[in-house]
């Protein structure tokens, strides 16, 4: 009862908050549309009838929550999971996508981090670099990574993880630099008492001690692993998230966009949980959770 | 060297930091012995160079002038010998290792095997009284045990020398006469050379055979006291006639050098 009244009770209540303003929008943003056929048929529907043609409407603006909810179900539960319409098809090649990046990321993330620290040379260029990389805007690169890619060859899966690489790398950089350089003077005078060499000190302390941060940023980092994916998906289509995202603009379908867009979200939660279960279930195995 | 029982010989030790606002003379002219088994403690007011001394003596500052060495060798070839443990004023512990595991760290680094560690680990522990904790994490115990863990962790590779930089300088009074206590029996028990820095009159007096008077800009050594206080120093000695006859003389000592600073 406590743990409903906390936890639940909050999550809830502004769960329904933004259900009402979406329905609210719903009705103003679509009204136009039934205004626009009564004209042509000549009549003028009440209020009522106004908002009960909001909520049915085909190709609605804004279509209301329970257009998309009923979509979502029957894309999600209704089709089978290997038919192009299914969209847990399109989570899994989204997801495996997403993974693969991920992948690539951190661990060139850590690599860079593990130079930036040791070596001087790196200190000094690497991280600018990381920094300019991050500014170019993510949908003008991504097309050229595939073209590019393409032209020698690669196609399907990696040009989208290169692309989730591309932006998940970064927080891993940052965090990893940070949480490698954390422990202080003292910490590191006591292991040069010790004589110990600079493997020794990455792994019995540098290392250690950066856990906490780069599990921060592995959560910002699967994130935005799955945006590139979808990304990397826009100029492709053939299949994944991304694809279903801009067909759908293309036709118009947008209940279709939202289910799909509702899928990525839903998609990017159970990630970030699972990094951060993983987190806790580390940091509690080291003693650092108390 | 010609001379077994010399720990540790500084002469004309010089140390100048080059900073943005010009040479800070950190260490001038210093000269010192420090015999085997001794107790020394070096008081002074912050800039005196106390700690840098200290650090000159483990290899993690170099001196600009003079020489020093420990154990007939160079500072840097003492650390390679594992001439010295060194305690820093927090105890440092790392919060992921349990007491037992942080106290195996340099074990591990220098190289012991497992089943060496867990007996220097076990016998160490027992020397700073805190049997049955390598369990626990470093969160777990208090200010006190972490510092004397910190304590057992130098001492668990059996160096001969055991340098302490205000090890007790965060706690409170009642723990650091606890702890004072328990660091002379410590050192009656193994018979360490020890060299102790410290703020406070009492401490220093209190624990040492002599003690090493400084003073800043540039940090120098300004008197060296010998204390005729016997070895065996029960805590009330500290009510005793020559005990306030000493702490006098420190605290004299610190006011000449100190000159019109304060």
């Amino acid at each position: 009862m406590r743990w409903f009244r906390l936890r639940a009770v909050p999550v809830i209540s502004v769960l329904l908050a933004l259900i009402v303003v979406w329905y609210v929008a719903a009705v103003w943003m679509n009204s136009q549309w039934t205004l626009d056929q009564a004209a042509r048929a000549e009549t003028t529907p009440g209020f009522t009838e106004i908002v009960k043609d909001t909520m049915v409407q085909e190709r609605p603006k804004l279509p209301a929550p329970h257009q998309v909810a009923v979509s979502f179900y029957d894309l999600v539960f209704d089709k089978k999971v290997t038919s192009k319409r299914s969209l847990v098809y399109h989570a899994w090649v989204t997801l495996s996508a997403t993974l693969f990046g991920f992948a690539i990321g951190t661990g060139l993330g850590i690599a860079l981090a593990l130079g930036i620290v040791h070596n001087r040379a790196m200190d000094m260029s690497v991280m600018p670099w990381a920094i300019a990389s991050q500014t170019i805007p993510i949908l003008a690169i991504a097309p050229m990574i595939i073209v590019v890619l393409n032209s020698i060859g690669i196609t399907g899966l990696v040009p989208k993880a290169v692309i989730s690489a591309y932006l998940s790398f970064f927080p891993v950089v940052v965090g990893m630099v940070a949480g490698l350089r954390s422990p202080d003077a003292m910490q590191l005078d006591l292991m040069k008492t010790y004589n110990a060499s600079a493997t020794q000190v990455l792994f019995k302390l540098r290392l250690p001690a950066s856990m906490p941060f780069l599990f921060a940023s592995l959560k910002v980092g699967i994130a935005a692993a799955l945006v590139g994916a979808v990304v990397g998906e826009l100029p492709v289509q053939q299949g994944g998230l991304g694809a279903r995202l801009l067909g759908g603009s293309y036709y118009g379908q947008t209940i279709q966009m939202w289910a799909a867009l509702f899928m990525a979200a839903i998609l990017a939660a159970v990630l970030v949980f699972i990094v951060a279960r993983v987190e806790a279930g580390v940091l509690k195995r080291m003693g650092m959770a108390r | 060297m010609d001379d077994q029982n010399k720990v540790i010989a500084a002469r004309n030790l010089d140390l100048v930091f080059p900073t943005s606002d010009g040479d800070v003379h950190a260490l001038s002219n210093v000269d010192l012995e420090v015999n085997k088994g001794d107790f020394v403690s070096f008081i002074g007011p912050s800039g005196c160079g106390k700690t840098t001394f200290l650090r000159c003596i483990a290899g993690l500052e170099t001196a600009t002038g003079g020489t020093l060495s420990v154990n007939g060798m160079s500072p840097e070839e003492a650390r390679n010998a594992r001439a010295y443990g060194y305690v820093f004023q927090a105890a440092g512990l790392y919060p992921w290792r349990t007491i037992g595991k942080n106290i195996q760290l340099p074990l591990e680094i220098m190289g012991f095997d497992r089943e060496e560690r867990e007996s220097r680990m076990k016998r160490v522990l027992q020397l700073v009284d805190l049997e049955g904790f390598d369990g626990k994490y470093p969160w777990q115990l208090s200010g006190g045990m972490q510092q004397r863990a910190s304590i057992a962790r130098a001492l668990a590779f059996d160096a001969d020398i055991l340098l302490m930089d205000e090890p007790f300088g965060a706690l409170d009074e009642i723990v650091r006469d606890h702890l004072n206590e328990q660091l002379l029996k410590l050192w009656a028990r193994t018979e360490k050379t020890i060299c102790f820095v410290t703020h406070s009159i009492p401490e220093a007096v209190y624990l040492s055979t002599r003690i090493v008077v400084m003073s800043p800009r540039p940090g120098r050594i300004t008197e060296v006291i010998e204390s005729p206080l016997p070895r065996d120093r029960p805590l009330d000695i500290r009510d005793s006639a020559a005990f306030i006859e000493i702490a006098h003389r420190v605290r004299e000592g610190l006011r000449a050098g100190h000159g019109d600073d304060v």
